[in-house]
């Protein structure tokens, strides 16, 4: 239950004291049952149209009882573990990012090599969704991590990507391989247009209008049912094509008969996964290239210092836009490849959550460092997979972890971070 | 084949929020067809117009409750608590359920069964506030300005689906508790301009309420505390004001706002679920800086033109893009006053 972590004090002083410690889990037991008497040992159950009461005295206390065996080992651990902890991340942190090309480089080969290791169906398709979140943070790094503008609509650039694909290559059939920059094109003309009249507002005021934007969006494919197909969305999108050559069986023309194999369904995933992890590694190195270029070091010194950066002749609504369309490219990118592997396209695919699960993976995995999207990425995609079987704590358990390792982490779980350039590149600092 | 994860972090249905097509619209489509009738037939305008603005001002008070506790924490600790549409929606069922326990006792008076609600609602939903932010905000203070807002994130999620889990996922009614209203005058082609007794309850409490904080933040220690805080916070704590104890206030005074406004919710649309709060949340923190965040009337100013406009962009334009226009005249008005309408102008010090 949502109690079980509500205990969470500030931890006890110096050594360790089982009085103090059993009276904090007491307090923090007492808290628990306050908490959930009216929420978990009442119940107003559906009785056909009217409600009623249900008591579960047995849920409550076991929460209570939870709660307090959980404060006290709680307070028992980090009693134990106090200095040490954050010594070893900051050093981890930096161990990673001294060997930055070749950690990135031994990912991109197991990435690679994963088909050929592990044909699996099932992981395969993990593996490239979780490529897509990858992609998805890595291009919101760029507005959130880089020029530090929050951005609680990513979601939007994302299915202004997927709906292109989806309406494009459904009524004129063209190729995915023609849409896939004209939706890049369309993502970023919408960037521009949402950013062009609000990247002069202050950081929360951003935040609550890109919000806005991405409901706009999604209130607009929802209710433009002949254009976009209204709650249904779009099926039938034509699926993807080796350059030309179809995924399916036949003697003339498809993949298998060209390359003079069978056919098999998992050729067609196996060549999607390819197709992401190129996607997202250009992304990276886009991304890593811009970071040296002035435009790149304009969104960090922006990030940094506005009024230092205005009174140095920069830009900063320029600077910004450019990051925001950017940004919104490569969401639209991920975007028509979200929907030309799903064959299908929903307004119910592009709701807030989307756009909170992207921004916590950047947040989560350290802003501004592209492996921290990796790790976190990583933790959003696979750990659900992992609760699957608890089936409906699976979203309570996501969110719980999502405050535990703000709270364990405040910056991120990768959270050394080194400027991209420094005046004398020879002296290490810190 | 496995579903995506993409589809499965939003199997929530399609829009469910307060005032969604699929609780509330359709009730409010039907009334307005019928109101729609009487307009073709009479052409009762300003009787319609009037009837439109009632209820604009409801929605606009319960709004305004809500962004209230937005505005104060953003005030004090400069974050957006985004769980604090989840907070509101915790309040309304807590309010449902004393209603059900305060039936399972047997106490049928009306007036007495409210203020027990009404208490109720406020202590527990005010516990919630409370451990809310001693949980996941309080570890966080200091640290950079994204981590307390992806905690939030967090909180609400896992409020959301820790209701849904304790209470079930389907729509929960209630039957309307107080009925009946005043016929303000009936214009000379038969329209009635209602104002039920249940709207008029809610205008009532929400300026009573704001009377009651307008005088707790000027007047008393507390609010004293409170400003002392928001101005600067270092200076506070030296000058002897418990700031930890203050921002724990704030939020309690925020839970306990927001539960009030769950409680008229429930009483107005007579149906909640666990998914109100999202939307409720959203419109309110754009209240909140539609009107200036950080100004305690600007919260309720934006709050009533929010209700406003969305009760006339449903009467006169769209039910189905009322979100679209609240939006689009939020962008508006920042694009004019990127400080909201009663919000200071930030001095950016070097």
């Amino acid at each position: 239950m949502a109690d079980m972590k509500n205990a969470v004090a500030t931890p006890g002083q110096g050594g360790f004291d089982v009085g103090a410690a059993l009276k904090e889990s007491g307090k923090a037991a007492f808290v628990a049952g306050l908490l959930g008497l009216p929420l978990l040992a009442l119940k107003a159950d559906n009785f056909g149209s009217k409600l009623g009461l249900v008591y579960r005295w047995d849920a409550l206390f076991i929460a209570i009882a939870a709660v307090f065996v959980g404060r006290f080992l709680l307070i028992l651990l980090s009693g134990r573990q106090k200095k040490s902890e954050g010594g070893v991340f900051a050093a981890f942190g930096k161990g990673i990012h001294s060997n930055m090309a070749l950690i990135g480089l031994a990912g991109l080969v197991i990435g690679v090599l994963l088909p050929v290791v592990y044909p699996d169906r099932y992981v395969i398709y993990i593996a490239t969704t979780f490529m897509i979140y990858v992609m998805l943070g890595w291009g919101l790094n760029i507005v959130v991590g880089l020029a530090g503008l929050l951005d609680l609509g990513y979601v939007a650039f994302y299915a202004v990507g997927a709906y292109s694909y989806a309406l494009i290559a459904s009524q004129f059939g063209w190729s995915f391989w023609v849409v896939l920059p004209l939706a890049g094109l369309f993502a970023a003309f919408f960037g521009v247009i949402l950013g062009f009249p609000v990247l002069r507002l202050r950081g929360d005021y951003l935040a609550i209008v890109t919000l806005g934007f991405g409901e706009i969006i999604r209130v607009i494919l929802i209710n433009w049912t002949d254009f976009t197909g209204g709650p249904n969305g779009i099926s039938g999108i034509p699926p993807i094509t080796f350059f030309g050559l179809p995924f399916k069986n036949g003697d003339h023309g498809t993949f298998a008969s060209f390359f003079g194999i069978a056919h098999s369904p998992v050729q067609r995933i196996i060549f999607l996964y390819f197709v992401i992890l190129t996607l997202a590694t250009l992304t990276n190195l886009f991304t890593q290239r811009m970071r040296k270029l002035p435009v790149g070091r304009a969104w960090e010194a922006l990030r940094e210092d506005e009024i230092a950066c205005r009174s140095l002749g920069i830009n900063p609504t320029n600077i910004k836009l450019s990051a925001f369309a950017l940004g919104a490219m490569f969401g639209g990118f991920a975007g028509s490849f979200f929907s030309v592997r799903a064959g299908f396209v929903s307004p119910e695919s592009f709701t807030f959550i989307e756009s909170a699960v992207i921004l916590a993976i950047v947040v989560l995995g350290g802003m501004g460092s592209q492996l921290g999207v990796v790790i976190a990425a990583f933790f959003v995609v696979i750990l659900p997979e992992v609760f699957r079987e608890f089936e409906e704590y699976r979203m309570l358990l996501f969110g719980l972890a999502m405050m535990v390792i703000m709270v364990w982490r405040p910056n991120g779980l990768l959270s050394f971070r080194e400027p991209t350039i420094r005046l004398h590149p020879k002296k290490e600092s810190a | 084949m496995k579903r995506t994860i993409l589809s499965e972090f939003s199997d929530i249905p399609l829009d469910r929020g307060i005032l969604s097509d699929r609780l509330i619209g359709k009730r409010r489509t039907k009334r307005l067809r019928r109101l729609g009738d009487n307009q073709q037939y009479n052409g009762g305008r300003v009787a319609y117009f009037l009837q439109q603005l009632i209820n604009g001002l409801t929605l606009g008070s319960i709004y305004g409750l809500i962004a209230i506790g937005y505005t104060m924490v953003y005030g004090i600790i400069g974050m957006i608590n985004f769980a604090h549409g989840d907070i509101f929606m915790i309040g309304a069922f807590i309010s449902v359920i004393t209603f059900l326990v305060l039936g399972a006792l047997g106490i049928t008076f009306v007036p007495l069964a409210l203020v027990v609600v009404l208490l109720m609602a406020m202590i527990f939903t005010a516990i919630y506030g409370w451990s809310v932010e001693r949980v996941a905000y309080r570890p966080l203070r200091g640290s950079f300005r994204l981590a307390p807002l992806i905690s939030a994130i967090g909180v609400s999620i896992a409020l959301q689906n820790a209701v849904q889990i304790a209470q079930g996922a389907r729509v929960k009614p209630m039957e309307p508790v107080i009925a009946g209203g005043l016929t303000l005058f009936t214009d000379s082609n038969n329209f009635d301009v209602v104002i039920s007794y249940l709207q008029i309850f809610i205008m009532v409490l929400t300026v009573v309420l704001m009377a009651g904080f307008t005088y707790v933040i000027t007047r008393t220690s507390l609010g004293r505390q409170q400003r002392a805080c928001e101005q600067d916070r270092t200076m506070a704590g030296l000058i002897g004001v418990n700031v930890d104890r203050t921002i724990s206030t704030t939020f309690v005074m925020g839970a306990v706002l927001a539960a009030v406004a769950g409680l008229m919710v429930t009483l107005q649309y007579g149906v909640i679920d666990f998914y109100i709060g999202f939307l409720a949340g959203t419109k309110a923190f754009t209240a909140a800086v539609l009107g200036g965040i950080g100004s305690l009337p600007g919260a309720m100013l934006g709050g009533i033109l929010i209700g406003l406009i969305e009760a006339f962009w449903s009467a006169y334009f769209t039910i189905e893009y009322k979100d679209v226009a609240t939006f689009g005249i939020l962008v508006l008005v920042l694009i004019f006053r990127p400080t909201g309408l009663l919000g200071k102008p930030e001095v950016e010090k070097v």
